[in-house]
């Protein structure tokens, strides 16, 4: 168990060494420094900003310096907010994000398996041809089309939630519903199914013959079952989610890790883009491992480590 | 053919006729302005209304249509095809060969979609910079988008490539003493072709989603053309005071996703009977 961790976490870390120098590589692939667009520096000035931000010498000898950054937990400064390191602002926005995707994975969770149940188990009826067409829409819904839709009504014509910014729980319901609608609405689609199918496998009928109560058939047999299935969506969906999202994070102004990626992109904050892409990569080498080992616990028939021969 | 099948065909054939026809359903051209009319709201001469600059959005859509529809089919065509030598080689090959192919591809999974995306969109795009503009932009979304899209396909394709090639018809092709890459392109790959047809229908909706994802957040299509991103994200800024600006892309792109989505569903359901609920 413990080996298994370790090789996962080993190889995690190569991942991330890879994602670190092809990232590092593609922006400086890239025409045009950070600080091309100003007037026209004096050469000695000039010399000094690249000192101060680490572009002076060959691209090589910037690599090495940038990766024994990296292992002291230093992802250098950010070329756009002056005296700011890329670190500092990691620490405030990650949390920001993990809040926002964990609200939105919980509700996706709650919402779509309770509407995939309530519509399984009431097949062809009318409230399943209802959650079947509301699902629908769910998965063809991109994230700022909710959003908008959100904010015009609950934001500005209700005035019931805020319409933007971070500052407290109630300033999470409206971002947190828009990014859940996508997953919820897939996930219900996939507990219906899953559902359905497990109604008619020969344990639920013998179940019933046997003369166990319907709701108990459901609860012991039903249920359990068809969620096992489910349960492989939402461990990729975790990794997705915790990550937060560039668009809702854009469009309701949440300081989060997406808001920055954006915003270095458009301003050619390099060091700001490797570090945000970094995170991302670990966040989601670490959820993985944790969904892995979450189904050896839920399902003993899976044995984790079970590859080593 | 299913009620469900015959709306997502009518949504789409609608939206390739708006796409087609340029400037004829609007009469106007995409970029011409009309300051009088500037974000008026629908009437009988802008029957979408218009925007800012008082150029029409019905012809603003139906520009947006063609470059969103040209990037998906552009993407979705390049996934396959990479997708297909790529995870053929990986599934066939096997051994050594296929894990380093497939550990290439988890490390590219291991990351964000749009994350991979914008970052490549603006490789591509300088690296195109001979292109005129709005041909840079396209083909620098094509094909991140497309190398978004070929990791599933290369994985899809492994998978089936390794069930196939256990199967006892490929044992009496090899015992026929037919060449290796004949049996691949002769009689793994018809056998593997229905499942990658229904997978390749659901790669557009989801680069149309990754395309109007992108350009909403500003780093894709660039103004003064428009995508249903762009569109939706100038709207976006308007929205309490003129909410026709925000509505009309929204739908363009909700009923996109919708009528593709459904046709995917009608063409699994006819490939494979089992999947039908």
């Amino acid at each position: 168990m413990i080996r298994f961790v370790l090789r996962r976490l080993a190889a995690g870390a190569v991942v991330l060494w890879v994602v670190a120098t092809v990232t590092f590589a593609l922006l400086r692939l890239l025409p045009g420094g950070p600080f091309d667009k100003d007037r026209v520096l004096p050469p000695e000035i000039m010399r000094n900003l690249e000192r101060r931000y680490a572009l002076d010498g060959t691209l090589g000898e910037q690599y090495v310096r940038y990766l024994g950054g990296l292992a002291r937990g230093d992802f250098g400064p950010s070329f756009k907010y002056v005296g700011r390191d890329v670190g500092d602002i990691l620490l405030e926005a990650v949390p920001v994000s993990m809040e926002l995707g964990g609200a939105a994975f919980a509700l996706a969770v709650v919402g779509g398996i309770s509407l995939g149940l309530a519509a399984g188990a009431r097949r062809n009826r009318p409230a399943d041809r209802a959650i079947g067409l509301l699902s629908l829409a769910g998965v063809s819904a991109p994230s700022f089309v909710v959003g908008a839709g959100l904010i015009l009504t609950f934001g500005l014509r209700l005035d019931w939630f805020p319409a933007g910014l971070w500052e407290g729980p109630l300033y999470a319901v409206l971002p947190a519903c828009t990014l859940a609608a996508l997953p919820m609405a897939y996930a219900a689609q996939l507990t219906r199914a899953q559902v359905v199918a497990v109604m008619d496998q020969d344990f639920v009928r013998t179940a019933r013959a046997l003369g166990v109560p319907e709701g108990r058939v459901r609860r012991r047999h039903v249920l359990r079952n068809a969620l096992l299935a489910v349960l492989t969506y939402f461990g990729p969906l975790l990794a997705t989610l915790l990550t937060g999202s560039f668009v809702v994070e854009g469009i309701y102004a949440i300081p989060g890790m997406g808001r920055f990626f954006v915003t270095a992109v458009q301003n050619r904050d390099y060091p700001l883009v490797l570090g945000v892409t970094l995170v991302y990569g670990a966040l989601i080498v670490l959820a993985n491992l944790a969904v892995d080992l979450a189904y050896a616990w839920l399902d003993p028939r899976i044995r984790v480590g079970a590859e080593e021969p | 053919m299913s009620v469900r099948g015959w709306l997502g065909l009518a949504i789409v054939v609608a939206l390739l006729a708006l796409a087609l026809a340029g400037d004829r359903v609007s009469g106007y051209r995409f970029d011409a302005q009309d300051a009088a009319a500037a974000l008026h709201g629908p009437s009988r001469a802008h029957w979408l209304g218009c925007d800012a600059l008082g150029r029409d959005l019905l012809a603003r859509l139906g520009e947006g249509a063609r470059v969103s529809l040209v990037i998906a089919v552009g993407a979705t065509g390049l996934a396959l095809l990479v997708g297909l030598a790529y995870g053929a080689l990986a599934g066939w090959v096997g051994g050594r060969t296929d894990a380093w192919l497939m550990r290439a591809v988890d490390a590219i999974y291991a990351l964000p979609d749009v994350l991979v995306i914008v970052l490549l969109i603006e490789v591509l795009a300088a690296a195109l910079a001979g292109l005129p503009d709005l041909w840079r932009r396209l083909a620098a979304l094509a094909l991140a988008l497309g190398f978004a899209g070929f990791v599933g396909v290369a994985r899809l394709v492994r998978a089936l490539v390794l069930q196939a090639r256990e199967e006892t018809w490929v044992e009496a092709a090899r015992a026929t003493g037919a060449a290796p890459l004949r049996i691949l392109v002769r009689h793994v790959l018809p056998n593997i072709a229905a499942p990658l047809f229904v997978s390749a229908a659901f790669r557009i909706p989801a680069a149309i989603l990754a395309e109007s994802t992108v350009s909403f957040l500003g780093l894709g299509i660039q103004p003064p053309f428009s995508s249903w991103g762009t569109l939706a994200s100038d709207g976006f800024e308007a929205m309490r005071s003129y909410p026709h600006l925000i509505f009309f892309p929204c739908v363009a792109i909700f009923a996109a996703l919708l009528g593709f989505q459904l046709l995917g569903e009608e063409l699994r359901a006819r490939i494979d009977p089992r999947s039908r609920a």
